[in-house]
């Protein structure tokens, strides 16, 4: 274990004293960054997508809406992550005449990307909601919409916030492909220690108990949440 | 003040209602009773277009609101609705049930005029001599809110459940419920309000209390139209009684000849099943 010892002071050395930790937390920022926004951008949207395909299909518009989310909803599910930074980053950028950071690119590819999932997830949560609660708001004079803002979907988020917390863990643990369009995130940083120090032992391991350390805070506070959204339950 | 001419509804090929016409006065107490899978519930439910009827009219305050170019929400707000399963909204507590209503259309009225007036203002710039006028505004969000809180504690006063404002629906029993349903409806000062089988989803000794609740208001004037199983209530408080099958009113009248003689064959068997 001398080996071992020797192996944690070379990773100490680049950490500490050659300034490592700076480049490992400007990786956690944006590791973080891009989970959160991506995770806000997604829910925004995949609201919105889920709202439309919810509407009752008997109408022209509903049905063609519907659509064009179940073509966008598609095409996210249906090609992995790193594919689509690659396209937004080599092909649509470069098409549109945008210049943008890779952790800006990271950002909206991770936001559109959970908004398909999140679409579905929210879907299933808009319909585990009491007809009657649509119907009700309905009664009183209340729009489709105003009724889903006020009264559905606040229930169906209190359905789904487990399942939403999954989302958000998977978004932080994914991040770790936005290297390819050139983003500092924990594994660049991490990356980056390991082959200054020739030695990568120590600083995957440090890496592997970050994520970790981060997928536990985030558990927690989904509980917390749930707790909180939960008293106008029975279900304590 | 509801006027029904030849209303039809299907879903596919099933013929649910087949030409049904009613006239309903203000003051009036219309029970509507009938078989399971009669269509009394789909004929009340297509009363506020809860279901669009696929033929006929239903002029409602002059307006045919089975034209799907009418904006429904609109006519909807004079039109309580009471349901079976009470349909209180989950994640708001009673009196946030009672006043969400009536606070969130005001307020949406009162920014519509404001953005009418703001408008308006400004065109008039251009318009010389005669400028258009602006609205009337008499109040604020404030006050819509103060004023909604009074009345829905009121109301709340008036079925025993003050105590219950900031409980959340869940933690009451089916005919609070009901009973706070009912209030709901009666904080947005409806013309009319519909019942459809508010007494059928409750335990038999809170049955009492909703019916009370619905006799006083039945009292006060209120253009009721229940369906509903209570023979006894319908007998009491009617003034008019419907006879629904298969889609089609068979008999109507008043509720003592109703009882007392009924002519349609189908209708007596019907009664002397309900009644025995």
């Amino acid at each position: 274990m001398g080996n071992f010892g020797l192996k944690v002071n070379r990773f100490y050395e680049i950490f500490v004293e050659q300034n490592g930790y700076v480049k490992v937390l400007e990786g956690l920022k944006n590791t973080l960054l891009i989970a959160v926004i991506g995770l806000i951008i997604g829910i925004a949207i995949g609201t919105l997508i889920a709202a439309i395909r919810t509407i009752p299909q008997y109408k022209v518009l509903p049905r063609i809406l519907n659509g064009i989310c179940s073509v966008y909803v598609g095409i996210f599910r249906g090609t992995p992550m790193v594919v689509q930074l690659l396209v937004f980053y080599y092909v649509m950028l470069p098409l549109m005449g945008v210049k943008m950071t890779g952790v800006q690119v990271s950002m909206i590819v991770f936001g559109l990307n959970s908004a398909a999932y999140i679409s579905e997830i929210m879907r299933s949560g808009i319909m585990s909601v009491d007809s009657g609660q649509m119907e009700a708001g309905r009664a009183v004079g209340l729009s489709y919409g105003t009724t889903m803002m006020k009264i559905v979907i606040p229930q169906a988020v209190k359905n789904i916030l487990p399942t939403l917390g999954n989302e958000f863990i998977a978004l932080i643990k994914e991040t770790s492909v936005v290297s390819f369009v050139g983003a500092t995130d924990l594994y660049v940083a991490f990356n980056y220690i390991g082959s200054n120090s020739y030695e990568f032992m120590v600083p995957y391991l440090v890496m592997a108990l970050i994520y970790i350390v981060l997928v536990l805070i985030i558990t927690f506070g989904i509980k917390t949440m749930e707790r909180s959204l939960r008293r106008s339950d029975r279900r304590h | 003040m509801i006027d029904v001419i030849n209303l039809e509804k299907h879903f596919g090929d099933n013929e649910v209602l087949r030409g049904i016409d009613v006239t309903i006065n203000k003051g009036d107490i219309v029970v509507v009773i009938g078989p399971s899978g009669s269509g009394k519930s789909t004929f009340l439910r297509c009363l506020n277009c809860m279901e669009d009827p696929t033929g006929g009219q239903i002029i409602f305050n002059g307006v045919d609101i089975a034209d799907m170019k009418v904006n429904i929400n609109v006519h909807r707000r004079h039109m309580g609705m009471v349901f079976q399963h009470f349909n209180l909204f989950q994640n708001k507590t009673v009196i946030q049930n009672i006043m969400l209503a009536p606070v969130y259309l005001q307020c949406q009225d009162l920014r519509k005029d404001k953005r009418y007036n703001r408008w308006t203002k400004f065109t008039n710039i251009f318009r010389g001599k005669n400028k258009k006028e602006l609205r009337q505004i008499t109040t604020d969000a404030a006050t819509i809110k103060r004023e909604a809180r009074e009345n829905a504690m009121s109301l709340l006063k008036r079925i025993g459940l003050e105590d219950k404002a900031d409980a959340y629906p869940s933690t009451l029993s089916g005919g609070q419920k009901q009973r706070v349903a009912i209030v709901r409806s009666l904080a947005m000062n409806p013309d009319v309000i519909l019942f459809d089988e508010p007494t059928s989803a409750l335990d038999p000794e809170m049955v009492g209390e909703v019916l009370d609740l619905m006799k006083a208001l039945a009292k006060e004037g209120m253009t009721m139209v229940i369906v509903t199983h209570e023979m006894g209530f319908a007998k009491e408080v009617a003034t008019n009684v419907i006879f629904i099958d298969e889609g089609k009113i068979l008999e109507s009248g008043e509720p003592k000849e109703f009882f007392a003689n009924p002519k349609n064959p189908r209708l007596k068997e019907f009664l002397s099943k309900v009644l025995a």
